[in-house]
């Protein structure tokens, strides 16, 4: 083989003073690193993924992991990483999958973006004992009432409120599939979302039966491969969103591969077990803005116009004019998903080139709203690359009604971001379905962490707030007067419409 | 910091200057000597069916000719002139106060084109935002705002305030924090028949800024207080609101209240909350509201800054600190402070 | 019993709020005169006993997500009737646009003569109980069967003399099959479908849809009881398995 290999990417190694040799290891490794030969543990490296799901459980600290043990050599532009793609698709002559989101190091925006608080001028609120609301519903806001008389002379609101969702903290869980996780993971989330009055999307692989007490809190998605899509299911969710696009892949659709359909989730997406699940890129009955009109009042006539209807789309360069439009067409609320945003699995090149930052993306679908006077129309879901409180807060800040976590929510149940979700190993039993796998995510202890997870950043998010002076989401929602920029370049203050430090 | 004071006589019997000056000028430890104004009702009478423009110029030149081409655009202006002023030694004069008693042409109102009053916002936006060296700080009818830079007592006797007669008189006296100390920046803030006093800060401006410049309206002044006058105008005058139900938009009640109420209040209350979400005001304030038809004083949702209401059998008086009442009504018996966000309205007998 | 609705000038909420209304009082027949244009009528519509007639011109999305009930028009069909179909049967006496049963997962939809672009297009089964089923009495544009992922798409080229001239039949395919009266060139195939031999076997397996067709539409079925067809189905159920190489 002219290519020979590549070096390995991590070096496992174990400390043999440590290593009480129990094997826990062996057991926990779902990709093979680990085997007994002999009274010794033997590694393979080469077969590590960084999951650290053996680090996590060995009882000794006796497992070590090195990221790129061996050197190339330096070079600025040929990096390793361009180098091993290389060589990778002069091999196979294949896309490359890769899992996660985008894994460029472009500055990351929320980061440069700093919040206020309050000094003298204005009293800082104290969320313990002063009331701090962050009650958010979600859906078609009218733009003015009208009141009537009525015949006894009182006056009454004639005009009639669309549904909305109910949110007691401006954090839901985004979709991510049955099929692409698993049913444990999902029950986890369902489980914490109910309990905490928000709710979580099914991802576009339908619902599990098991799902069913969770379902007034659960968004039902209609995504171009419609799995697992009937009337039931729809009137089940408390809101449906299309899924038009993604912001790990944007432009392409989804493929849940053959080894990942089992029967559950074959019986849930109602396809044949082991078939590749196949999402085409574009839904094939919109090929235009008006064919989305159709699609969401279709699904509206189907559901008697009681739910709200979100539109997911990835955030592209020409979003806000996009977003503009779905706020014309019926729908309740767009999702947008910024570039970093994770997957289970896309072409390296989708998930590392294509589309915005959620940043920007809020600020001027935000922007173009209100320009139009569509902004009550339609509620901002933000998603992509929410790290913490902070990248929440922000959001709001800019101009989003709520955020999605997914990636967050996923590392609350274990998951430790290596990326191989595509494989359906997942030793953590959360991107897998093998069954052995699945049951080491207990979904009450799963629940207890994702619930305490969207708790603590809601009691963070009270803070900020009560620091700025603010006991309302309302006013910290487009509040971008509470932002300034930090080495950020004019050209992108300007979108923004945030001022720079100091000013 | 801020002082605020206001007062309606529901007879529409005509009050003069000279008594709100004394009173805003007990609260001078509420100021800062950075700017004080006040706005009366039923000034001029004489003129009572034209727009009132008051204009700051910088100089006669280029502003003015500006301002006028503008006005004889879309209209007539019945009579100009300098607003009269005697110069006070603690009161530098860095503008033009001007004044014009202006009729839009009817032939460039109704239908798409909107109301007359919808002319004279758009007139008011362009200049403010467009004219340097310009700027309209008074537009409604019968009535006029009247503010610089100065101690309470130097602003009213540049302006010569004891020589109107009103029915409805707010007064501030101003301690700037947040944006410089400037004529424009000076409270009353105005806009039509709206004039707003303000004391507190808007935590929530960015928000409400975004959510009235929708609707075209320009926030060119600096300050959060001007939003106010704008909220006003949109929520009263375009969207048809009451006084109460503005007041329930922008300090309106806690959820876990609107929980707690029967259907059809619950329902209201949610749909204002839901559809006026973006004009909630936050942050500490105590606010005074005077339009042709009455006054309505509120504060923020947790009182965070005072409020005291007055009541003889013929005025009601809203404002920071009980004394300043006194001051002009020593005798007064019914005085209380109102609930975080209640609305105290003063409207004139039928 | 039978209800008549005059569905001149009607929106369609109110139309398919009469319609619901109505089925839920007990309505086993509806019969809609003056269709034109209204979108979704019987969309998300239960009720295996219910018939619903429709003279006229109906919109887009015609028996979107019906679940159980007969729909027949008596007229064309516009885009995407049958979108999401659970089950029931919709009979065309006439022609549809594009995009016929677009992800239909139950039931049947019989076209008279002729449908758009995309026919079929991501059809797919889970059992026996959910097969779709379209049967094209005319002829179909092209990427019929696109993406298809179960049940049945049946084209007789009934007065034609090729059933089918237009390209990429069955491009993506991964599950069900694409049956077409008579031969089929091989450059009309999209990617990853491939043709069988057609048997006796495959015969009496599509036979009640032959003759379910025929039977709405009043034509003989013994003219088309042979082998004379041509079978198209996946080259592989992992159609994509082959692309991606691992980061």
């Amino acid at each position: 083989m002219t290519l020979g290999s590549v070096p390995p990417r991590y070096k496992i190694s174990i400390d043999r003073e440590q290593c009480m040799d129990c094997g826990r290891c062996i057991e926990n490794c779902s990709y093979g690193v680990f085997r007994r030969e002999g009274d010794r543990i033997i590694t393979e490296s080469r077969k590590c993924t960084a999951c650290m799901r053996c680090i996590a459980m060995c009882p000794r600290d006796a497992i070590n992991l090195k990221e790129n043990p061996v050197d190339y050599r330096s070079h600025p532009v040929w990096t390793r990483e361009a180098r091993e793609d290389v060589i990778r698709q002069a091999r196979s002559g294949k896309i490359i999958l890769s899992g996660m989101g985008n894994t460029q190091n472009h500055p990351i925006i929320f980061d440069r973006l700093l919040l206020d608080a309050c000094q003298v001028t204005n009293p800082s609120i104290d969320p313990l004992r002063e009331p701090m609301e962050l009650r958010t519903y979600i859906g078609k806001k009218p733009s003015r009432l009208q009141f009537k008389k009525t015949e006894a002379g009182d006056v009454e609101l004639e005009t009639k409120l669309a549904p909305n969702l109910r949110l007691e903290t401006p954090i839901m869980i985004g979709h991510m599939s049955f099929g692409a996780i698993s049913l444990n993971a999902h029950l986890s989330m369902a489980k914490a979302v109910s309990e905490l009055g928000t709710f979580m999307g099914t991802g576009e692989g339908g619902m599990h039966r098991k799902l069913y007490p969770y379902q007034n809190n659960l968004i039902a998605q209609v995504a171009s491969g419609r799995f697992g899509v009937n009337v039931d299911y729809l009137e089940r969710g408390a809101a449906i969103e299309i899924k038009i696009g993604q912001g790990a892949k944007p432009g392409i659709g989804g493929h849940l591969p053959g080894e990942k359909v089992s029967a559950e989730v074959s019986m849930t997406r109602m396809i044949p077990e082991g078939s590749d699940a196949i999402s085409p890129a574009p839904h094939h009955d919109i090929y235009s803005i008006e064919d989305l009109v159709q699609l969401v009042r279709g699904l509206k006539e189907a559901t008697e116009w009681k739910k709200p209807v979100f539109v997911k789309i990835a955030a592209v360069h020409n979003v806000a004019a996009i977003a503009a439009g779905i706020a014309r067409s019926s729908a309740d609320a767009v999702v947008i998903d910024g570039y970093r945003g994770g997957t289970g699995a896309a072409p390296k090149v989708f998930r590392d080139h294509v589309g915005i930052p959620i940043e920007v993306a809020i600020a001027s679908v935000d922007q173009k709203l209100r320009e139009q006077g569509v902004r009550n129309e339609v509620s901002i879901i933000a998603s992509g690359g929410i790290r913490n409180s902070a990248d929440l807060a922000k959001s709001i800040a800019l101009g989003a009604d709520a955020v999605y976590i997914g990636t967050a929510a996923l590392i609350a149940m274990g998951c430790r971001v290596c990326g191989n979700c595509y494989r359906g190993l997942c030793p953590w039993g959360i991107a897998t379905q093998r069954p052995d796998l699945v049951s080491r995510l207990n979904p009450e202890e799963g629940a207890r962490q994702v619930s305490n997870l969207i708790k603590g950043w809601t009691l963070d998010l009270s803070e900020l707030m009560g620091a700025a002076g603010i006991n309302s989401i309302e006013s910290m929602r487009g509040n971008r007067d509470r932002l300034r920029g930090f080495m950020l370049d004019e050209g992108l203050l300007e979108v923004l419409d945030v001022k720079t430090v100091g000013a | 910091m801020c002082g605020i004071i206001g007062v309606i006589d529901r007879t529409k019997s005509r009050m003069d200057g000279s008594c709100i000056k004394a009173a805003l000028s007990l609260m001078n430890e509420r100021g800062s000597g950075d700017g004080a104004g006040y706005v009366a009702y039923g000034i001029y009478p004489d003129y009572a069916d034209c727009y009132a423009l008051h204009v700051f110029f910088d100089n006669m030149e280029e502003p003015k000719e500006k301002v006028d081409e503008i006005l004889q655009k879309q209209g007539t202006i019945v009579h100009q002139e300098e607003i009269p002023t005697t110069e006070q030694p603690g009161l530098k004069k860095v503008h033009i106060p001007w004044r014009y008693f202006f009729k839009p042409f009817k032939d460039q109102i109704g239908g798409s084109l909107g109301s007359e009053d919808d002319l004279v916002k758009d007139i008011v936006m362009e200049v403010n935002a467009g004219i340097k060296g310009a700027l309209v700080f008074s537009s409604g009818k019968n009535m006029g705002v009247f503010k610089a830079s100065g101690w309470p007592e130097d602003v009213a006797n540049f302006f010569r305030i004891e020589e109107y007669e009103g029915y409805i008189w707010l007064a501030h006296n101003r301690y700037p924090t947040n944006t410089p100390g400037w004529w424009g920046g000076a409270h009353p803030f105005n806009l039509l028949d709206w004039s707003v006093v303000h004391n507190g800060e808007i935590t929530s401006y960015g928000t409400n800024k975004r959510y009235v410049e929708g609707y075209g309206y320009k926030c060119t002044l600096l300050t959060d207080t001007e939003v106010v006058a704008y909220l006003f105008d949109l929520l009263g005058r375009k969207h048809g609101l009451s006084k109460e139900r503005i007041v329930k938009a922008l300090a309106p009640p806690f959820w876990d209240e609107i929980d707690r109420m029967p259907p059809a209040e619950e329902e209201l209350n949610r749909a204002i909350r839901l559809t006026y979400g973006s004009a909630l005001m936050n942050g500490p304030f105590a606010i005074v509201v005077a339009s042709t038809d009455g006054i309505v004083g509120f504060t923020d949702r947790i009182k965070l800054r005072p409020l005291v209401v007055g009541e003889t059998e013929n005025r009601l008086y809203i404002s920071s600190e009980e004394a300043a009442i006194r001051v002009i009504e020593p005798g007064i018996e019914n005085i209380y402070t109102p609930r975080a966000g209640e609305p105290i309205i003063g409207r004139f007998n039928e | 019993m039978t209800l008549r609705i005059d569905a001149k000038n009607m929106h369609y909420t109110p139309l398919n709020q009469q319609i619901k209304a109505a089925v839920a009082d007990g309505v086993k027949e509806i019969v809609l005169d003056n269709v034109l244009g209204q979108r979704f009528i019987a969309d998300g519509l239960r009720g295996d006993d219910v018939r619903i007639v429709i003279n006229g011109v109906p919109g887009g999305d015609l028996a979107m997500l019906m679940n159980g009930p007969t729909c027949i028009v008596h007229g064309n069909g516009e885009h995407a009737p049958g979108n999401t179909m659970n089950s029931g049967l919709l009979v065309i006496h006439g022609s549809a646009g594009d995009a016929v049963a677009h992800g239909m997962r139950g039931g049947k939809v019989y076209i008279r003569n002729n449908i758009g672009y995309r026919g079929g297009i991501h059809m797919k089964q889970y059992d026996l109980d959910a097969r779709p089923v379209l049967v094209i009495g005319g002829t179909a544009h092209s990427f019929l069967g696109e993406y298809m992922a179960g049940g049945l798409v049946l084209v007789l080229g009934i007065g034609l003399e090729k059933s089918m001239t237009d390209r990429g039949i069955g491009s993506g395919i991964h599950g069900g099959e694409i049956i077409i009266r008579g031969e089929v060139e091989d450059h009309l195939l999209g990617v990853g479908a491939k043709k069988f031999e057609f048997t006796e076997a495959d015969l009496e397996r599509i036979k009640p849809e032959i003759e379910g067709f025929c039977a709405r539409f009043g034509l003989d079925p013994t003219e088309f009881l042979d082998t004379n067809y041509t079978r198209i189905a996946p080259s592989s159920s992992r159609p994509f398995a082959g692309k991606y190489v691992w980061e």
